[in-house]
């Protein structure tokens, strides 16, 4: 809270707008001892006359002093607004509340309730009350907070729902807290801040609102009001034009600041710190590498004193691989294991060009099939991505579209790099799913991505993967989202795939075990280095690394013994 | 010795959206028990109900039949007030590090709030969290941080401290260490160990790795779609499993050594192949 009001007074325009605001409730606060005269005295001979000496702002066609009545009509503006804000806001907040917390009745009475209330046009249901209620403003104003109550319903009520099924609100019931305490602690502290900014939306609205029901007249004659004197000078606009000014400015820059309030407080809710400019670099531009890259004749892709690093806010580079060495020969399965932040991903994403933005290699080649991949335009290494070097994602169900089917999925690249017509992509698609073991190639061909289990899915990205026959396969941790049972046959699958086409495959993982099942070599990777690398057999029985001996003593199914299945 | 714990022939079934729907069966009749000061191991795949047992245990899952004895007390159906009374007996650890803890609290508010409802006093307070960062190994000046400020690794081990706040009979964990890494996991494990050790509370075990609830557990319960398939103690059910899911699920782990592995894999693919048999015959 602390931190919203202090962005909120950095802020030019909140600040610039909370002092207005607040210098339009002070004079309605004090509008006796401001206004000159009062308000309500007519005096017949000053009628529709200009600015005076006497009368700073002139006289309405009543004589009144336009000054002072414009005083105390920002008191009742000042007033309805706020009549308006908390009727709307205890309606919209409680019941927001107890539907978000509580669900079922609550949540059924609230959406019917407020889809009802959201459904009736608000002007017109206002005019109706008008004429059953009588001229008072404050209950029209009520009357409008009503219905404007499920703005704030629908704002409590998401926030409220999103919190609800976290993790620490089970742990607070567990903890004995009852409702109230959880709904004090855990649930306010979210609603609060989202409430706020719609409060000043809201207010900005009621203040256009009642200024338009007392413009048409139907506001309460003896009080003055902006809508009324707008009225009025709209009447007379040709006589005295200037009367129309003075409600017009008071309505526009109320509202006006309402409006860039309400803004100020949802950047400061946006935690919007506007980066500092920095010079456009090329997308993943190349430092000059730091050895020239002997490309081993035997190797499908080395990859030499290759950094990646992203770019600090202060211009500064975040090295998050250094240095790194490795590489794949054709028909060989070379796992790269390390720790979450050690670079594994990064490498591995460095290699397909596909860094997240703001992250750049900086030194280092990757060259694939005699080629420097750093230092290929966009447009090539399209290319080569896909048909050259596939990749198989952590996380099958993200990596799907869920607005087309598999089949046109697995078809487009076909088409694309292979050049296949329709009737021969699908062909070989059904032919892939079957390969992968996919019990109903068919079916899954016109199934959507969520119709699919996470097994199933990782089976049609692995067979999207090799369906333009890549020379190199680059597989991230492909198997931890899965269950164990399921692990087993999609790593089979791998590997019975790898064999048959003699591919590449680097892959990436955090577990020895399916290093130990499938790979012939590894690297092992620490904070951005590697810091040992091997074939499997070796760095398994006599890992020479202080970190990757700690890793293997770390790993649990070495200290137990084991027996054989009965 | 009576169980701390007692199960009996558990049902849980969740509403199905949808008109007349038949309501989704999460667990169709467990029974298992827990001794005081024992670890009881839950082991099973995504939908074998592992979580849903916690859960229901806790007080967070509705039960349809059956009964959950805790304490010689029956609490399958508690209203809310009589839930919260056993707060101090019963506690939770969560698998999620990230979102198990409040974001915009304190270290030393989050640690502080089962004692809120004890009424226990502020300067009391302070010194019981004191206390408890101690006893997780966490430095004493946690308490001023909010939660970003620590590694997913620490996060857990407040999560720890925080079920031990009010010294539990018996912690429920529910994958405590499947969102850590490697070096994590296995410190985070010896400090459930150590406090076992030291304070003889009885944990409820859920994972879905074997090889975690073997290290941990004096007897171990595994789960296949809603029952409890084998159930015995650690050293047999994990290392000469008699149940047929039990053994593929003990085959499926692949394990860090090339050599044993590969003797694994094939041991798997020869069970593959005569279960295959033998649904052909």
């Amino acid at each position: 809270m602390t931190t919203l009001w202090r962005r909120l007074l950095r802020n030019p325009t909140g600040i610039g707008s909370l002092i207005f605001l607040v210098v339009v409730v002070l004079s309605a606060v004090f509008a006796p001892l401001l206004a000159p005269h009062d308000p309500n005295t007519a005096n017949a001979y000053d009628t529709l006359s200009g600015p005076s000496g006497k009368y700073w702002l002139g006289n309405d066609s009543s004589g009144h002093d336009v000054l002072s009545r414009l005083l105390f009509a920002t008191r009742l503006s000042v007033v309805l607004t706020a009549e308006t804000l908390v009727i709307a806001a205890v309606l919209g907040i409680v019941l927001g509340l107890l539907a978000g917390y509580y669900g079922k009745f609550f949540e059924a009475v609230g959406t019917a309730a407020t889809s009802l209330l959201q459904a009736l046009p608000a002007i017109v249901v206002l005019l109706a009350a008008k004429s059953v209620l009588g001229p008072s403003d404050f209950a029209a104003m009520a009357v409008f907070g009503v219905l404007i109550a499920p703005a704030f319903y629908r704002v409590v009520y998401s926030a409220v729902s999103a919190v609800r099924g976290e993790l620490y609100v089970d742990a607070a019931r567990v903890s004995g807290l009852s409702d109230p305490r959880i709904i004090g602690r855990h649930v306010l502290t979210v609603v609060r801040a989202p409430a706020i900014v719609l409060a000043a939306n809201i207010a900005g609205i009621s203040v256009a609102i009642s200024a338009g029901l007392d413009f048409l007249g139907l506001g309460d004659p003896s009080r003055p009001s902006w809508g009324g004197m707008l009225n009025d000078g709209f009447t007379n606009i040709f006589t005295a034009p200037l009367l129309v000014l003075w409600p017009s400015l008071a309505i526009g820059l109320t509202c006006i600041a309402f409006a860039l309030l309400g803004n100020a407080l949802r950047d400061g809710l946006e935690r919007a710190d506007a980066p500092k400019r920095r010079r456009r670099h090329p997308p993943a531009a190349v430092g000059t590498p730091v050895v020239q890259a002997v490309p081993d004749d035997d190797a499908l892709l080395s990859v030499q004193h290759l950094s990646v690093g992203y770019d600090n806010p202060d211009g500064t580079v975040k090295t998050v691989v250094e240095g790194a060495a490795l590489t794949v020969r054709r028909g060989e399965v070379h796992g790269l294991i390390g720790e979450s932040g050690s670079g594994k991903t990064q490498t591995a994403f460095s290699i397909l060009r596909l860094l997240p933005s703001g992250g750049r290699i900086v030194g280092g080649s990757i060259t694939f099939e005699g080629r420097d991949l750093a230092g290929l335009s966009a447009k090539e290494m399209t290319a080569v991505r896909g048909k050259k070097i596939a990749y198989v994602p952590q996380e099958p169900m993200s990596n799907l579209d869920p607005s087309f089917t598999v089949g046109s999925q697995l078809v487009e690249p076909m088409r694309i790099h292979l050049g296949l017509s329709r009737a021969d992509a699908k062909a070989k698609a059904l032919g892939l799913l079957a390969r992968v073991g996919i019990p109903n190639p068919e079916r899954t061909f016109g199934a959507y991505p969520h119709e699919l289990s996470g097994g199933m899915a990782q089976r049609v990205l692995i067979a999207g993967a090799v369906s333009c026959d890549p020379e190199l396969l680059i597989a991230d941790e492909p198997t931890t989202a899965l269950d164990v049972t399921v692990q087993a046959e999609v790593l089979d699958l791998l590997r019975d795939l790898q064999r048959e086409r003699q591919m590449g495959v680097l892959l990436v993982t955090h577990n020895f075990g399916v290093v130990a099942d499938l790979c012939d070599r590894v690297s092992v990777m620490r904070a951005g280095r590697i810091v040992e690398t091997g074939p499997v057999r070796s760095i398994f029985a006599d890992p020479r690394h202080e970190y990757t001996q700690s890793l293997f003593a770390a790993v649990l199914s070495h200290n137990e013994g084991e027996g054989a299945v009965a | 010795m009576s169980p701390l714990l007692d199960v009996k022939d558990l049902v849980v079934d969740y509403p199905v959206k949808g008109f007349r729907k038949p309501p989704f069966r999460a667990l169709r009749g467990v029974s298992l028990d827990v001794q005081p000061g024992e670890c009881v191991g839950l082991v099973g795949e995504s939908g074998s109900g592992k979580t849903t047992l916690g859960r229901a245990v806790l007080g967070l899952a509705p039960v349809t039949s059956g009964s959950i004895t805790f304490q010689d007390r029956e609490i399958g159906r508690l209203g809310r007030a009589e839930r919260r009374a056993l707060a101090s007996d019963l506690q939770v650890v969560f698998q999620d590090p990230y979102t198990s803890l409040n974001p915009s609290l304190t270290i030393e508010q989050i640690l502080a709030e089962p004692l809120i409802v004890r009424k226990v006093g502020k300067q009391q307070a302070r010194e019981r969290v004191r206390e408890l960062l101690d006893a997780v190994h966490l430095p004493s000046d946690a308490g001023r941080r909010l939660p970003r400020e620590f590694s997913g690794g620490q996060r857990q081990r407040v999560a720890i401290a925080r079920a031990l706040a009010l010294d539990p009979r018996l912690i429920v964990c529910d994958e405590p260490v499947s969102a850590l890494d490697l070096s994590t996991q296995a410190r985070v494990l010896d400090l459930v160990k150590e406090i076992q050790a030291r304070t003889g509370v009885a944990y409820l075990f859920v994972s879905h790795d074997l090889d975690v609830v073997r290290h941990l557990s004096h007897r171990v319960a595994v789960m296949y779609r809603g029952e409890i398939v084998e159930w015995g103690a650690s050293a047999d059910v994990t290392v000469r499993p008699q149940h047929p899911y039990t053994q593929r699920l003990f085959l499926a782990a692949p394990v860090a050594d090339p050599v044993k592995q590969e003797q694994r894999r094939a041991e798997r693919r020869r069970l593959e192949a005569l279960d295959k048999m033998e649904v052909s015959a």
